[in-house]
């Protein structure tokens, strides 16, 4: 029984401190505040989802007609498009890119 | 020893209820240093738990009986196996491995996503918030560590819970039914992050594909452990403990379709979050009818306090889901609109309305008997032919739907493309059906649909494989390039697997039922059974008796098969006696020449009941090609992995 409580106190001191952890590394931190993506950063996720989707469509297309499931006519109706969706996805993403890099490689 | 299970699990509670109040402040007023901490909590929470269950595992170890738990569900004379097993025996131990499973998946996600925290910083109090209800109830209303002046011997365990597969099958099922709590706190914690993109997805892909398979694996198991132990001659009773399972596995079946549309067309935002809800809920529905008692079950081993509880829970539960969602709804709208009523989309969403739909019609017959007790005042249920019908007018659709889906392209599909496509499937399914009624297989209209529309599948099945490696060149080449496509339709050949040896044991099964003196012969589908004698022997823990009968065919011996009965002296409540069944695996037709002693009268007459099922060993193989395919489908991607650190990584330094 006492030594039960003793590894029951050990192991609730021991909890204590690893949940206090981050406080006694950063007794006094530069910034407290938890980031959070802001609505640029939201805005490029979302282009890079449309872009990964639009090229993943492209794939899909090459490969159902490659594999007969879609017929020479249906290719040609949807690789148009759906091209167009990936160069539009990627052209929105490029000035950002460009400013991210043009951010990185100027001083603070 | 009990002092230090009650301790350890009090510490988790406290850490969860920190983890739930310190994580939902710093998520909402964006305190990083804080929201760290909630997450050690968590982390802290697994070890504690894992204390608490050791603590058990030893008790019933040292079978120390001053810990009721062990005195009621384990005795001296139990092998050291089912001793340890009886860890979720009980309803108190069952309860601790949820919470141990849950404090440790959580821990593991937790620490695997911590680079996106401001996503994780709100999945924290949701995981947390479903701890806190289990911890408490560990803690305050079901404890495995009452104690109370030790008796000689345990009240051992129920002797149909004494199979290998006790072993196994409850903790692959609550493996699956705490698995669905991650991606319904990720998809939560979505909602109150605001972070309705792609993310939460991506992270518990594997998660929910891991916990879909094993309660996949954890319900064969109980089918299989159902047809060797209870003896009855069958695998699935519709029993409201087994719809327990399936109804979240079918709610799980929907959303790992329905989430593949998210990701390759933007669409169905809304009804992801409704089916992860869904799930989950069902998750915890299923574990409340087992633990309850609420339903007249094999599996409700008691009448307990927890029904109301649990009830609650679920209220709080199906409310918070409800009201983010509604709450997030503008958040939810999908940018793209379906292009066509025949393409792979168009089938993925019948795919998904048959599967809820038959979710949905099982949750009302194992909801019926509460609903008409708590209106009526009197107890209805519903029985089998219910869910058979619901089963063949949901089930045989899904099947032909898993050979139409796959083979439609993406986006739309012309007339033209479907005829040349489906020309080979159709012509296979034709054929099967016909030569099926020609060897007199159309006895059974649905076995007859089921067996044709199998063929249709696997013939739509093997044409991708084919086409594909056509395409690139090499099986393994195509399998690599996309493991998830190529993986799920390894695990459609699984369910075809399974389709096929349930509509073989049981459209075309034949059953016999006689009694029989020594010497005596019966006939069951060309086999002749000879009872020859009758014998008892004394085993670990209970008196095995046995009657040997012969089996042949066509004057041959085929092989020697001993039903009979198990009386276990020492058992909760009472002696009791089990049914042990024998079983022959004819490799000619995968069926089994399966034999229940259904009664052995004192003159030694036997009567026997004999069961011939054809194919029903295809439903045990579907099982190891089921967890082939979905470890394909879940093996990493590096290519995909790569994409995805490229597409988060500005994010991540965002956060």
């Amino acid at each position: 029984m006492t030594l039960g409580l003793i590894v029951a106190a050990v192991l609730a001191v021991l909890a204590v401190l690893f949940v206090a952890r981050p406080f006694l590394r950063e007794p006094a931190p530069a910034s407290d505040l938890l980031d959070e993506p802001g609505e640029l950063e939201r805005r490029r996720l979302e282009l890079v989802e449309e872009r990964d989707r639009a090229l993943l469509a492209l794939k899909e297309l090459e490969f159902d007609h490659r594999t007969g499931k879609t017929t020479d006519a249906d290719y040609r109706a949807l690789v148009g498009p759906l091209r167009r969706r990936a160069a539009a996805a990627l052209q929105a993403l490029e000035p950002r890119a460009e400013a991210r890099h043009e951010r990185i490689r100027s001083p603070r | 020893m009990a002092g230090l299970g009650r301790a350890a699990l009090l510490l988790s509670l406290g850490l969860v209820v920190y983890a739930l109040v310190a994580g939902s402040y710093a998520a909402w007023r964006r305190r990083r240093r804080l929201a760290l901490s909630a997450q050690n909590a968590l982390l802290a929470s697994f070890v504690s738990t894992l204390v608490a269950a050791f603590v058990l595992w030893s008790a019933l170890a040292r079978r120390d009986f001053s810990f009721v738990y062990v005195a009621e569900h384990v005795n001296r004379s139990l092998p050291l196996g089912y001793t340890l097993a009886a860890f979720w025996g009980g309803q108190e131990g069952s309860l601790l491995l949820w919470l141990m499973i849950l404090s440790g998946y959580a821990a593991l996600a937790v620490w695997l996503n911590r680079r996106t925290r401001d996503l994780i910083a709100w999945v924290v109090p949701v995981l947390a918030g479903v701890a806190v209800f289990f911890a408490f109830m560990l803690c305050f209303v079901s404890s495995p560590f009452k104690t109370a002046p030790a008796p000689a011997d345990g009240a051992g365990m129920v002797p149909s819970l004494q199979n290998p597969y006790m072993l196994a099958h409850p903790p692959l099922l609550y493996l699956g039914y705490v698995g669905l709590t991650i991606p319904f706190a990720f998809a939560m914690g979505a909602l109150l992050s605001r972070r309705t993109d792609e993310r939460w997805i991506v992270a518990t892909r594997r998660w929910t594909l891991a916990a879909w398979t094993f309660l996949g694996v954890g319900q064969l198991l109980g089918a299989h452990w159902a047809y060797v132990e209870i003896g009855w001659g069958g695998y699935y009773a519709w029993d409201p403990v087994e719809n327990a399972a399936f109804m979240p596995w079918l709610a799980a079946t929907a959303f790992l379709h329905s989430v593949m549309i998210q990701e390759k067309r933007g669409m169905l935002k809304l009804w992801n979050m409704v089916l992860v809800a869904l799930a989950f809920c069902l998750s915890i529905f299923g574990t409340f009818l087992t633990r309850s008692g609420v339903i007249n079950s094999i599996h409700s081993f008691s009448q307990s306090p927890l029904g109301g509880w649990f009830l609650g829970f679920i209220v709080l539960v199906t409310a918070f889901s409800v009201t983010l969602i509604y709450v997030r709804l503008p958040l939810l709208r999908a940018r793209t609109k379906l292009e066509s009523l025949v393409s792979r989309e168009a089938a993925f969403l019948y795919n998904n309305l048959l599967l809820v739909a038959f979710c949905l019609t099982i949750l009302w017959g194992v909801a019926y008997p509460l609903l008409t007790e708590a209106v009526r005042g009197e107890t209805r249920t519903v029985s089998k032919p219910y869910y058979n019908f619901f089963l063949h007018s949901f089930g045989l659709p899904l099947l032909l739907l898993m050979g139409i889906g796959p083979l439609v392209a993406w986006r739309r599909a012309s007339l033209r493309s479907l005829g040349r496509i489906f020309l080979v499937p159709l012509a296979a399914a034709v054929v099967t059906g016909v030569v099926l009624i020609a060897f007199g297989f159309g006895s059974s209209t649905p076995g007859l649909l089921a067996y044709t529309f199998s063929a249709f599948v696997a013939a739509s099945i093997a044409l991708e494989f084919w086409r594909g490696t056509r395409a690139t060149g090499s099986l393994l080449r195509l399998v690599a390039r996309n493991r998830r496509r190529y993986g799920g339709y390894l695990v459609h050949a699984a369910v075809l697997l399974f389709a096929i040896g349930v509509a073989g044991s049981s459209a075309y099964q034949t059953v016999r039922e006689r009694g029989l003196q020594r010497g005596q012969s019966m006939a069951v589908a060309g086999y002749t059974l000879t009872y020859e004698e009758l014998g008892a022997r004394q085993e670990a823990n209970a008196v095995a008796t046995r009657a040997t009968i012969d089996v042949s065919r066509g004057g041959s011996h085929v092989t020697t098969l001993y039903p009979g009965k198990n009386n276990y002296p020492v058992a909760p409540g009472g002696p009791q006696t089990s049914n042990e069944v024998s079983i022959y695996h004819d490799p000619r037709n995968l069926g089994d020449v399966f034999l229940i002693a259904d009664q052995i009268d004192k003159n030694g007459t036997l009567y026997l009941k004999a069961l011939v099922k054809p194919l029903v060993n295809l439903i045990w193989a579907a099982g190891f090609l089921f967890v082939f395919g979905s470890l394909v489908a879940m093996w990493p991607d590096a290519v995909e992995q790569r994409r995805l650190a490229e597409r988060y990584a500005a994010g991540a330094v965002a956060a």
